[in-house]
């Protein structure tokens, strides 16, 4: 048997031992534990403001830590920084390359991220002296196109990129501190834990890894997805991780068993999943569609118990609020809508 | 594929060839609209309408449709199944006879069933040339219903000036084209040429309709054989292929190595030491987790006094930012150390007891690590030896108690001093506080003050005596 062979069948045989163990601990599925609980109500969430300013598809939005401002970067160019309560733009940031595919809002409130088929990641600093918004830094290392980035502080952030890689950044250095290689398709996106110690990632593999930011290792990986990662987050307990696919399902995966807890799906639903959030509690998920639709899913019955129904065009990323107060959904009809 | 394999994100197991990232979508779809055409399974029923002086073949209502939806889907509201069926539109699957625009209505309104040959999973990416092609051939022919619509004569003007010097050529292919269509049989040819526009209303769709193959992209390198001419729908070539930024060559998806499979394989196996909880275990703390911060979800509990975004009043902000803290907010941090230490006000109230039992050294020495964690790499070294000298070195003023094994991993840590040189000390801290001095805060004066929002400075005494005053 060929070397390669060989390999493979020794990882074929730990594969199965390890399935072994996770049919082990699975004692109970989670529609059972629940099917005492009663399926929370029906949730009507109606539009309370509409942000009006962008001229093309938006790709990503933000929430900043003080649940007012957010930051959303679209395909006309520009990332536009919304006092969300006024609807007012705080700032309207004028990009070097429009094809922008994310943006973040670090949790100091002091820079906002963004990149995309530029394969940077560009830092602007919004304390500036002048009151002039600047590019502070642009990361480039990646070789392919930057899907996501999150600040862990002021000095430190990751990104995620088409390249198959995700890196941890020293800002103001510039320079990748660690690599985290290991998918083996596009990584679409990341999620930063409560602690800031740990982040998961899904990408175009169909499967979704947990990392050690310190250690910069692998720790844990989720399979069973039929396609394309798009959207991952955490749980707000930390213990679990929510992922939304273009096979139209999301996942819910637990990291102390290790396995799958539970599909989101319906007969119903005939297109891709692009972005989740789930709300303050947990027990209500987000999700954005490509049929312009959010679907509101309770996370533990896994039935279906509201719509958010108002864009004209594929909802492409979606936020709640820190203080679990309302939701913002950005879409390809170049809109942001306010939710609760 | 092996479903075993692909559970845990094996090596190598992406199928290249299954690369588009929406065909599960179409095949879904397909099935669908399978089921939705087979009269004889159960499907929408199929009829030649008379009309004023003709026959409308293969025709079937949009409320059929939508019924059909309702019933095999088990759908109970008709806007959803009106939703689905104007998605199925969208993408060209079924379309109205008489419009450009692809929504499914819930009436009289007539649909047809698209040829398998131009649904969406055969990647179809048509160039301009065939459109070209297309309106020419619609322009040659007399019949009143196949005359352009307004924004198909611009689209019709536009191509013309664009390829003004191969016109003639898109000419004789739009004869030529003709040539075919007028053999074919009278109501054959109302099917067919209903379907090849119906094609183009995807693919050129209406002005203000949404363009439904407009692809995500991040995902538009991954398309179907990237690299291959991009077939027509007539049957031409076109040698002057557009290279639009998005269409640059990708690199092939990654196939695996050996390196590869070895870090699988040392990865497999610390998996396999992992120790993992029980499902039920897993699954009790999820849901009490829930049940807990339902209260606090504005989503399930309205937030007292009111949600800001719905009231317009922004009491509840005001009231959270204050020096105040409300009862439900008093009352999470006895959820878990975590989240006291989240609240600004609970820190500031656990740090309060600790200095009042003269133990705050433990908190501070915690806050004091989370802020080096956020600094700045260069003044990581000068504030963990600020730190060590406060908090742990001999003599220290704020002098902390640590087992020795913590202490000297943090002495060995600072030797390159880092941000994360006192991880061990401050998991052990923390641990510390949870086991002792939190469980102490929780049923502290202090804290129950503010749980059962006693004010302070009144005496129960002062209110009996008040009360009894009254009642006389």
């Amino acid at each position: 048997m060929g070397e390669m062979e060989q390999l493979r069948k020794e990882a074929e045989s730990l594969k199965d031992q390890i399935s072994a163990a996770r049919k082990a601990v699975h004692d109970v599925t989670l529609p059972e534990i629940v099917s005492g609980t009663a399926v929370v109500g029906r949730v009507q969430l109606k539009t309370r403001k509409t942000l009006r300013g962008h001229l093309a598809k938006i790709y990503a939005m933000h929430w900043g830590t003080d649940s007012k401002l957010c930051v959303s970067a679209s395909q006309d160019g520009k990332l536009i920084v919304w006092d969300s309560y006024t609807t007012n733009k705080v700032h309207a940031i004028p990009l070097k390359s429009s094809w922008v595919m994310t943006c973040a809002y670090a949790p100091s409130g002091n820079m906002v991220a963004c990149g995309g088929l530029d394969n940077m990641c560009s830092i602007y600093n919004l304390k500036g002296k002048d009151g002039n918004v600047k590019v502070m830094r642009e990361l480039a290392a990646h070789t392919g196109y930057l899907s996501c980035c999150r600040f862990l502080n002021d000095s430190e952030i990751i990104t995620s990129s088409g390249d198959c890689t995700c890196a941890l950044w020293d800002i103001e250095t510039g320079t990748q501190k660690t690599i985290f290689s290991g998918h083996m398709g596009d990584c679409m996106s990341l999620a930063v834990s409560h602690d800031f110690n740990m982040f998961i990632s899904g990408a175009c593999d169909y499967t979704a890894k947990l990392w050690d930011i310190r250690e910069g290792a692998c720790r844990q990986t989720f399979g069973g997805h039929e396609s394309d990662i798009n959207a991952i987050g955490f749980f707000p307990n930390g213990n679990a991780v929510l992922t939304g696919s273009d096979d139209g399902t999301c996942k819910m995966y637990d990291l102390r068993a290790d396995q799958e807890l539970i599909t989101y799906q319906d007969p119903s639903i005939m297109c891709g999943v692009t972005s989740l959030a789930p709300s303050l509690s947990g027990r209500l998920i987000l999700a954005g569609y490509d049929d312009f639709n959010c679907n509101i899913w309770d996370s533990l019955k896994a039935e279906r118990v509201g719509v958010l129904a108002g864009h004209d065009n594929r909802v492409s990323c979606i936020g709640v609020t820190p203080d679990g107060m309302a939701a913002c959904t950005g879409s390809w009809d170049s809109f942001l809508k306010i939710w609760n | 594929m092996a479903q075993g394999s692909r559970d845990q994100g094996g090596v190598g197991t992406a199928d290249p060839d299954d690369d588009s990232p929406n065909m599960i979508v179409y095949r879904k779809i397909e099935d669908l609209v399978t089921r939705l055409q087979d009269e004889k399974a159960g499907g929408v029923p199929i009829r030649t309408v008379k009309s004023f002086l003709s026959k409308i073949p293969s025709v079937v209502t949009g409320a059929d449709i939508v019924q059909w939806l309702m019933k095999n889907l088990t759908i109970e509201d008709p806007a959803e199944a009106i939703h689905l069926g104007s998605l199925i539109a969208g993408l060209g699957y079924i379309f109205p006879i008489s419009d450009h625009v692809l929504t499914l209505k819930d009436d009289g309104t007539f649909y047809r069933f698209q040829a398998p040959y131009f649904w969406p999973s055969n990647c179809w990416e048509p160039e301009n040339t065939d459109y070209a092609i297309y309106l020419c051939k619609r322009t040659m022919q007399n019949k009143a219903r196949l005359e352009l619509a307004d924004y198909e004569a611009e689209n019709l003007a536009r191509l013309q000036r664009a390829f003004a010097r191969k016109w003639e050529f898109i000419f004789m292919q739009a004869e030529a084209q003709l040539k075919i269509d007028r053999k074919k049989d009278k109501t054959e040819r109302k099917i067919l040429d209903s379907q090849e526009r119906a094609f183009w209303d995807v693919h050129r769709p209406v002005p203000g309709c949404v363009n439904t193959t407009e692809m995500d992209i991040r995902k538009c390198r991954r398309e179907k054989n990237p690299q291959k001419v991009k077939k027509s729908v007539y049957g031409v070539t076109d040698e002057a292929q557009t290279h639009s930024p998005v269409h640059t060559p990708s690199q092939p998806t990654r196939k695996a190595t050996k390196e590869d499979v070895q870090k699988e394989i040392s990865f497999l196996n610390t998996q396999l030491d992992r120790h993992c909880m029980k499902m039920s275990k897993v699954a009790d703390s999820l849901m009490s987790y829930t049940e807990q911060f339902l209260d606090y979800d504005p989503f399930v509990t309205t937030p007292e006094p009111s949600n800001p975004w719905i009231s317009d009043d922004t009491t509840f902000w005001d009231l959270e930012a204050g020096k105040d803290p409300s009862q439900q907010r008093v009352k999470k941090w006895g959820f878990s150390l975590e989240e006291t230490l989240k609240d600004p006000a609970g820190r500031d109230q656990f740090l309060k007891f600790l200095e009042s039992e003269f133990s705050s050294e433990n908190l501070r020495f915690w806050l004091a690590v989370q802020d080096l964690k956020r600094r700045p790499l260069q003044d990581v070294p000068s504030r963990a030896q600020e730190i060590w000298q406060e908090f742990l070195a001999e003599g220290a003023p704020s002098s902390i108690n640590l087992d020795s094994h913590s202490y000297e991993r943090t002495s060995q840590n600072l030797r390159d001093p880092g941000r994360y040189s006192f991880e061990d000390a401050q998991e052990h801290i923390f641990k510390l506080m949870k086991s002792d001095s939190y469980a102490r805060f929780l049923r502290s004066n202090a804290y129950q003050d503010l749980l059962l929002a006693r004010k302070k400075g009144k005496s129960l005494t002062g209110k009996r005596l008040t009360g009894l005053m009254q009642s006389s």
